[in-house]
């Protein structure tokens, strides 16, 4: 029984670490170009290992993209986002969860509602309704139709729903107002899925690309995925390049999952399960 | 009728506190919706005169052979790109949560790393593993003896390229979904399942199967959804040049109307007819999950 059970327990791991290594491979790969010439790479049979051209390749993403730039514009963007986010999505949350008022109900529905419809349908009249409040080429329109989102509104009312009634009810007679029960006392608790929200707005922001390819025109206004974009198009033949500046790129939200990995991937598995 | 109108104004800060979310839904998603309506209708390319040309949009658009290829391509880089990530995703959720799996922690985290790259990235490393000439993936076809692929001059090939990136930044993330439906499935299931003597196999068919059905008609209708706004895969991987063979989409489609060529009034037909291929699929779906209920 004993062996039977090892037996299993050895193809499993197998079965798994396969998956693992499927996974995985792509960055190390990122890696190993990223740290040797495109002419290395290139060759018959490929080099598997990493070499040593990682300051050359990091040299030249420096003088053919604005890298700095482009990196500080996206910090900016996501930033500003993620906190108007957290903001205006945890204050009507708390408000949908913790009190009663004509048309609460069938305003959380529509709210609920407007998850359904795909965002890619809109995108023609969003541009028109862009150009027409003169916000092409602005960060504004990067920031300000996305405040406010159904999902983060939906994911803290669902916390909020455990925020003890008497703890509201003691402030408000303490003479708090709505907004210090949500400053005061409602804030500080819902941390947990406040944090939750933070990187996957974050994350969600630096990575987004089709709408800031839309709106942005100024190469100075670039966010990193636009300035990748572009780097690629123009430098087809320098491969390391193009795969260095990937790699700086992407390397700032690898290693921001890997230190909050345990409560990210409990945040998601939550959120899966309420929805 | 006073007494509500006396609740409404006693509510006024709560309705200012939810107002943002309401505001810009009204602005950047309820008016565009019938102005989009109204686009439809009309030709114009942003700065002349709108002209009104009834449903002539349409008519073109059902007739344009590029509009119909991308849709086909669309909805085999949906399958591609979602069915066997969705199985595999499965398969991989209920070996983790295996009782005598350790390091499961760990599995989560490697499984769940491609979900968090950016897909201009994704598309970038897969352009380098798939090169016609020299990639890692056609020197190991050669190894093995096969003969290299020329993967983006082929339609069929550049889809599996694209359904290769889908599947590796979602499999994960189904995954972990799936996982979370798992563990909700009651220990003692599982228990009376082994003492009855089932095999791994029927354990998985007749418990884990029917007990996660709503999570996979989540994941199902989310891959839909997802599968027909691809646009980043093949717009990346083409650069400034036109999409390879095979590998144009009905978003691509709609942007290269739109954002390229100023025809917003056809744009806005196309996001229209995709919006009721969406809704369609997503009927589709459910009724399917629904019929297997009985």
């Amino acid at each position: 029984m004993g062996k039977a059970i090892l037996t299993k327990k050895i193809l499993l791991h197998t079965v798994l670490m396969i998956g693992v290594l499927v996974s995985i491979f792509p960055f190390y790969w990122l890696v190993v170009m990223s740290t040797n010439q495109t002419s290395a790479i290139f060759a018959f049979p490929p080099k598997l290992t990493f070499g040593g051209y990682f300051m050359t390749n990091f040299n030249h993403v420096m003088d053919n993209t604005n890298f700095i730039r482009a990196l500080f514009n996206t910090i900016f963007i996501a930033v500003l986002s993620t906190t108007l986010q957290l903001f205006f999505n945890s204050l009507t949350g708390f408000t949908f969860a913790k009190f009663q008022f004509p048309g609460s109900k069938a305003l959380f529905y529509v709210m609920i509602g407007t998850m359904m419809i795909p965002g890619q349908m809109l995108l023609v009249p969003q541009f028109m309704i862009i150009k027409e409040l003169g916000w092409v080429g602005d960060y504004k329109a990067l920031i300000v139709p996305g405040i406010a989102s159904a999902f983060g509104i939906f994911w803290i009312r669902q916390y909020a729903l455990a925020i003890h009634n008497e703890l509201l009810e003691s402030a408000r007679i303490d003479g708090c107002s709505k907004f210090g029960q949500y400053w005061r006392i409602a804030l500080p608790i819902l941390r947990p899925a406040l944090a939750f929200l933070a990187i996957t707005t974050f994350m969600g922001t630096w990575e987004d690309y089709l709408w800031p390819l839309i709106v942005l025109t100024d190469t100075s206004k670039f966010t990193l995925m636009l300035a990748l974009q572009q780097l690629k198009s123009v430098h087809t033949a320098d491969y390391s390049m193009v795969m260095t500046g990937t790699l700086m790129a992407t390397l700032p939200l690898i290693v921001i999952f890997l230190v909050v990995s345990r409560q990210f991937i409990a945040g998601i598995m939550e959120g899966a399960v309420k929805s | 009728m006073g007494g509500l109108l006396k609740d409404i104004y006693k509510s006024r800060a709560l309705y200012l506190f939810i107002s943002p979310f309401y505001i810009l839904f009204l602005v950047f998603s309820v008016f565009p919706i019938f102005y989009s309506v109204f686009l439809s209708t009309h030709k114009w390319d942003g700065i002349g005169e709108m002209k009104y040309v009834g449903s002539a949009n349409f008519t073109y658009l059902f007739t344009d052979p590029t509009f119909w290829h991308a849709l086909v391509n669309n909805i085999i880089l949906w399958i591609l790109g979602n069915a066997p990530q969705l199985i595999c995703a499965l398969i991989v959720a209920f070996l983790i949560n295996m009782a005598i799996v350790r390091f499961k922690g760990f599995y989560r985290i490697a499984y769940f790393l491609p979900n968090i790259t950016a897909m201009v990235a994704v598309v970038i490393i897969f352009q380098s593993l798939f090169g016609n000439e020299y990639g890692l993936i056609n020197f190991l076809l050669q190894k093995v003896g096969l003969s290299r692929i020329e993967w983006f001059n082929s339609p069929f090939a550049s889809r599996v390229v694209i359904a290769a990136m889908i599947c590796w930044r979602y499999m994960g993330y189904n995954a972990i979904i799936y996982l979370s439906g798992l563990q909700r499935i009651p220990k003692d299931l599982y228990e009376a399942a082994e003492l009855d003597g089932a095999s791994t196999v029927q354990t998985f068919l007749r418990i884990t199967l029917p007990m996660l059905k709503p999570i996979i008609l989540f994941s199902v209708m989310m891959s839909t959804i997802g599968g027909f706004q691809i646009f980043t895969e093949p717009q990346v991987l083409a650069g400034t040049q036109s999409p390879y063979p095979g590998t144009d989409t009905v978003v691509l489609y709609m942007f290269r109307e739109g954002f390229t060529y100023q025809n917003y009034g056809y744009a806005a037909a196309v996001s229209w007819v995709l919006f009721i291929i969406i809704g369609l699929l997503s009927v589709l779906n459910w009724k399917v999950f629904n019929k297997s209920d009985d």
